[in-house]
C-alpha cells in the first residue's frame, strides 16, 4: 500500500443556503479543494451523503456530481454511513489510492437539509437509528443520545453542566470560523435554559439542521511536492461497526464502534493517544462529544465530563477538541460533517487557521460517526 | 352438555377525571349532576387506548384465568360502538394479539350497549352446540359524550372478556339459562359520520330501558322458574348510577343484591363494558353455589339476561388476573379537563 | 409504514415473539437469520413474558410529525425478563417516577396512525408494575 497525503481542501460558509441546490453546494466546495491542490482534472471521486433521497427525492448523486464537476467518465461513487458518510467516502477515497488503483481522488460530502420541513426533517434522520424497533415507538434522534446520558449520568455522575460545557466550548472556537453556521458564544445558564428536546437535553445541547459540502482531494504521498501547498499524510484510518438499535449494544454509556475504529487507527499509524495533538470528534449532541472523548482513550470512562468542565478539551487545553467549533457551531449536513472534520485538521496542521490555531499542532485524529454509534471511522493526519 | 364460563378478565384504564372537573367547565352544578345520576368519577381513556388495546388486556386477563392453550379458541366476538375502524374487525387484531389465530371464527358485534353480552351469548351457543371447543365474547368500548351534554359527564371506557367451554374442571359459573328482549325503539342513536351520540332525553327511561329490561328479566325468570330471592347478584347495564336501582326496586330486588356489581358511580358507563365489567366484580367475590342474574341493555333496543351459578373453581381462578376493584380503585390518575379534552381527542389539531 | 411492512412482523409487535438460538441460548428480538454470538443459524421461536426493568429513560418533548399530538411522553429502553432489550414508550406513570431499574409491565397499546384515514398500528408499552 502507497502512503496517501491530503493536497487540498475546500468547504463553503454553511447555514440555510436557500439560493443553491445539492448539486451547487457540493460543486462549489469540490471546486474550492480542487483550486487549493492547483488540480483541474480527476481520477475518480466519492461522494458522501446520507440520505439525498429522503432529504430531495434525489439519488444517484455519483453519476450527477461527477457531470456537473465537469469530470468525464470518471468512476464516482455514493457512500452512505448514515452521518459517518463522509468520512467513509475520505476512507474509500485513501484505501483506492493506497492501492494504487487511481492518484488523483476527491472525496467529497454533502447534504441538502432545508427544503424539506423540520418535521420530515427529522424523520429522515431518524433513518439512521432503527426506524422499525426504536422509530416506531416515537424516540426521536436526540431521544436516542439523551437516553445514553441518562444511563452514563447515572453511571458516572456526569453533571447537565458539564453537557453544556461542550456546547459552550464548540461555540466560542466557532465564532472564529468564518465558515461556521453559528459563530457565536453562548453561556452554560444559556444551555440549561434553552428550549426541552429529549430530557435532559436542551436545544443547545444539539448540533443543527444545515446546508453544506466539504471536499479533500487525495494523492500518493510522493506527489505532493509536485503540488504548491505542503501535503498532510494521512498515518492511520479505521472503520467499525456497532448495533443499529440503542437497545442492543452491551453497554449504552460507551461507544464500542468508536473504541474499535479508533483501535485500527491507532495501530496502523503506530501512534497512540497521548501522541494525539487535537482531535476533531462528532459532537452531533454534547453528551456525544464526552462518551466519544472517552472511547477514543482522550480520557478514563466517567472522565470525559469534568474534563470537558475544567476546560481540557478548549483550544488553550491540554487537547482540544473541535477547534473548527464542532458540528454544534458549525453545522452539520449530515453526509458532509466527515470532511469538514478533514478540512480543519489539513488547515490546522498547514499552520492557516488563523485565531482558532492549536500551538504546534502535528498529529490528529478525525472521528466521524454514523446514527447513535452504529458506525464510526477515525483518521489520523500528520504533517509531512 | 353444561356449559359455562371458564375464564374471565377486565381492563380499565388508569385516567379518572371527577364530575366537578367536567361541570366546571360548562358551568354546571356539579352536586346536582352527582346526585341526579348517582355518579362521581369516570375512567378515560389514553391517546393510545381504545376498544381494540383494552379488549386485548381484558383477553390476556381471562386466558389467564381459564388456563387454556389460546389455540383452543374456536370463536372470538368483540361487541362495542366504539370500534376502531368502521370496517376492518377489532376481533381479528385481538384474536392474532392473542394467539388464537387462524383456525377461529371472528366477528365485530354492535347493538349500542349489549353488543357485549351478544358475544358471550353466541359463544355460549357455539359451544352448547358441540360446534367450537372454547370461545371468547368481549364487550368494549370507549365511547364519546357530547361536551356539555349529560352524557359526558358518564360515557367512560372499559373492557371484559369472558370464555365460555364446556369442561367441567375449569367452570367457574355455569349458564343456566339465557333470555333475550327486543324491540324496534329509538331511544339513543349515532348517525354514520356524526362524531357524538343523539338521544332523546327522558325517552330513553321509562320506554326504553325499563321496558326493556324488565321485559327480558321477567321473561328469564319465568323461563327458568326462579323468583328475585332465588339470586346472590345482580347485574344490570348501568349507564348511571340510578338506573339499576330503580330497575331493582321495580323487579323486586334488594339493593344488597345489586351493589357488588354496580361499578358506575367509580366507573362511569363503560357501555358495551357496562354489565360485562360489573359482572367480572361479582364474580372476584361470589362463593360457590351463589346464583347471579346479569342483564344487559343496549339502546335501539334490546336486554340480554344470563342466569349463573357460580362454581368450585372460582376460588382458585379469581386470584390469577387482577380484580376488576382493584382496576377500579387502585393506582388510578386524576386528570383536568384539558388533558381530558386531549386524551377524547375533542381539542381540533393542526392540519396536516 | 405500509400495511405489509407493519403486518409482517405481528408475531412481535403484537405476541412479542422472540428466537432463542438453539446452540448458544441467545434470545433475539426480534428474530434474526444468524445468531451474532455463535453463528448458528437454528432458533426456537417463544413469546416473551410481557415483563422487565427499564434500563434507561428520557422524555421526548420535540417529537417527529407522526407523534406530534402526543409529546411530551416518555421512553426508555427495557430489559425483558427473557434476556432481550426492546425500546418502548413508558406510560401511565408521572415522568419524574420513572427510574432506572423500575420494573415494568408491558401492555397491548397503538403505537400510531398512518393518519386520519390510514392503519392503525398496534404494540406495547410499558407501565410501572403496581402491586
Amino acid at each position: 500500500m502507497r502512503d496517501v497525503a491530503v493536497i487540498g481542501v475546500g468547504m463553503q460558509k454553511w447555514g440555510e443556503l436557500w439560493e443553491k441546490s445539492t448539486r451547487d453546494i457540493f460543486v462549489e466546495s469540490a471546486l474550492l479543494a480542487m483550486d487549493d491542490a492547483g488540480v483541474d482534472s480527476l481520477d475518480a471521486m466519492y461522494v458522501g451523503s446520507m440520505t439525498p433521497g429522503l432529504f430531495t427525492s434525489q439519488e444517484h448523486l455519483g453519476s450527477i456530481m461527477a457531470d456537473y464537476l465537469g469530470q468525464k467518465n470518471i468512476p464516482s461513487t455514493r457512500v452512505e454511513s448514515a452521518c459517518a458518510s463522509g468520512g467513509l467516502a475520505f476512507r474509500l477515497a485513501y484505501m483506492e489510492v493506497a492501492c494504487g488503483m487511481h492518484d488523483v481522488v476527491l472525496a467529497g460530502g454533502v447534504e441538502k437539509m432545508t427544503d424539506i420541513g423540520g418535521g420530515d426533517a427529522t424523520h429522515a434522520l431518524a433513518a439512521a437509528a432503527d426506524m422499525r424497533w426504536e422509530g416506531m415507538h416515537g424516540v426521536t434522534f436526540p431521544g436516542l443520545y439523551a437516553m445514553m446520558a441518562v444511563a452514563h449520568m447515572a453511571k458516572y455522575g456526569t453533571t447537565r453542566e458539564q453537557l453544556a460545557h461542550v456546547a459552550v466550548k464548540n461555540h466560542h472556537n466557532g465564532s472564529m470560523n468564518p465558515r461556521a453556521q453559528f459563530p457565536m458564544e453562548i453561556t452554560v445558564e444559556g444551555v440549561i435554559n434553552s428550549v426541552k428536546v429529549a430530557d435532559p437535553l436542551n436545544i443547545l445541547d444539539c448540533s443543527p439542521i444545515t446546508d453544506g459540502a466539504a471536499a479533500a482531494i487525495l494523492v500518493p504521498a510522493d506527489m505532493v511536492k509536485k503540488f504548491k501547498k505542503p501535503g498532510v499524510k494521512i498515518i492511520g484510518s479505521g472503520h467499525a461497526t456497532d448495533t443499529i438499535a440503542l437497545h442492543d449494544r452491551e453497554d449504552l454509556t460507551t461507544l464500542a464502534a468508536v473504541a474499535a475504529s479508533a483501535e485500527q487507527a491507532y495501530k496502523m499509524s503506530g501512534k497512540d493517544v497521548k501522541d494525539i495533538d487535537f482531535a476533531e470528534v462528532h459532537d452531533c449532541f454534547t453528551i456525544a462529544e464526552i462518551i466519544v472523548s472517552e472511547s477514543l482513550g482522550i480520557f478514563e470512562r466517567g472522565k470525559g465530563g469534568p474534563a470537558a468542565e475544567a476546560g481540557e478539551t478548549s483550544l488553550e487545553g491540554r487537547i482540544p477538541i473541535n477547534p473548527s467549533g464542532g458540528l454544534k457551531s458549525k453545522g452539520h449536513p449530515v453526509g458532509a460533517t466527515g470532511l469538514a472534520q478533514i478540512a480543519e485538521i489539513t488547515e490546522q496542521l498547514r499552520g492557516e487557521a488563523g485565531p482558532r490555531q492549536v500551538k504546534n499542532a502535528r498529529v490528529a485524529l478525525a472521528q466521524n460517526m454514523g446514527g447513535s454509534g452504529g458506525s464510526s471511522v477515525v483518521h489520523i493526519l500528520e504533517v509531512m | 352438555m353444561v356449559v359455562g364460563i371458564i375464564g374471565y378478565g377486565a381492563h380499565i384504564p388508569r385516567r379518572r377525571i371527577k364530575v366537578e372537573e367536567i361541570a366546571k367547565v360548562w358551568g354546571a352544578d356539579a352536586p346536582s349532576f352527582k346526585k341526579g345520576l348517582e355518579l362521581f368519577q369516570k375512567s378515560v381513556p389514553a391517546l393510545d387506548e381504545d376498544t381494540i388495546t383494552l379488549s386485548v388486556e381484558a383477553a390476556r386477563n381471562a386466558l389467564a384465568r381459564a388456563e387454556i392453550d389460546p389455540k383452543d379458541i374456536g370463536a372470538l366476538y368483540v361487541g362495542s360502538e366504539s370500534h376502531p375502524y368502521a370496517v376492518k374487525p377489532s376481533g381479528a387484531t385481538v384474536a392474532e394479539a392473542i394467539g388464537a389465530t387462524p383456525d377461529c371464527h371472528c366477528a365485530d358485534f354492535e347493538f349500542a350497549c349489549k353488543a357485549g353480552s351478544e358475544g358471550m351469548f353466541v359463544v355460549y351457543g357455539l359451544v352448547k352446540a358441540g360446534l367450537i371447543k372454547y370461545g371468547m365474547g368481549i364487550g368494549a368500548d370507549t365511547s364519546q359524550g357530547a361536551p356539555g351534554d349529560a352524557l359526558e359527564y358518564s360515557a367512560a371506557a372499559g373492557a371484559a372478556a369472558f370464555i365460555m367451554g364446556a369442561d367441567n374442571d375449569r367452570m367457574i359459573a355455569t349458564i343456566d339459562e339465557t333470555f333475550s328482549f327486543m324491540t324496534d325503539t329509538p331511544d339513543f342513536w349515532r348517525r354514520e359520520h356524526q362524531f357524538y351520540p343523539s338521544h332523546g332525553g327522558r325517552f330513553t327511561g321509562e320506554p326504553a330501558y325499563f321496558r326493556t329490561v324488565t321485559g327480558a328479566v321477567k321473561g328469564i325468570l319465568e323461563k327458568s322458574n326462579l323468583k328475585p330471592s332465588d339470586f346472590k347478584y345482580v347485574v344490570f347495564h348501568q349507564p348511571n348510577g340510578k338506573f339499576p336501582k330503580r330497575a331493582a326496586k321495580l323487579l323486586g330486588f334488594s339493593f344488597e343484591q345489586i351493589d357488588v356489581g354496580r361499578l358506575v358511580p367509580w366507573l362511569g358507563n363503560t357501555y358495551s363494558g357496562s354489565s360485562p365489567i360489573g359482572l367480572t366484580a361479582v364474580l372476584d367475590v361470589a362463593k360457590p353455589g351463589d346464583r347471579i342474574l346479569m342483564c344487559s341493555y343496549g339502546s335501539g333496543a334490546g336486554s340480554d339476561a344470563f342466569v349463573f351459578t357460580v362454581c368450585e373453581r372460582v376460588r382458585k381462578a379469581r386470584d390469577l388476573a387482577p380484580k376488576t376493584r382493584w382496576l377500579l380503585d387502585e393506582n388510578v390518575n386524576f386528570v383536568e379537563y384539558g388533558e381530558y379534552a386531549k386524551m377524547r381527542r375533542k381539542i381540533r389539531l393542526a392540519e396536516k | 409504514m405500509p400495511p405489509a411492512r407493519s403486518w409482517r412482523t405481528y408475531p412481535q409487535t403484537y405476541r412479542l415473539e422472540a428466537a432463542r438460538c438453539v446452540k448458544c441460548e441467545k434470545v433475539f428480538f426480534p428474530p434474526r437469520l444468524v445468531c451474532s454470538k455463535c453463528h448458528g443459524r437454528q432458533f426456537e421461536r417463544f413469546n416473551m413474558k410481557r415483563t422487565g426493568k427499564v434500563v434507561t429513560h428520557t422524555v421526548i418533548r420535540t417529537p417527529s410529525d407522526e407523534f406530534s399530538g402526543e409529546a411530551p411522553f416518555a421512553v426508555g429502553i427495557v430489559q425483558m425478563d427473557d434476556g432481550p432489550r426492546m425500546t418502548s414508550q413508558i406510560v401511565d406513570v408521572p415522568f419524574d417516577e420513572i427510574k432506572i431499574g423500575m420494573p415494568v409491565k408491558l401492555e397491548f397499546r397503538r403505537l400510531s396512525t398512518e393518519g386520519e384515514a390510514g392503519t392503525i398500528h398496534y404494540g406495547h408499552k410499558a407501565v410501572p408494575v403496581r402491586v
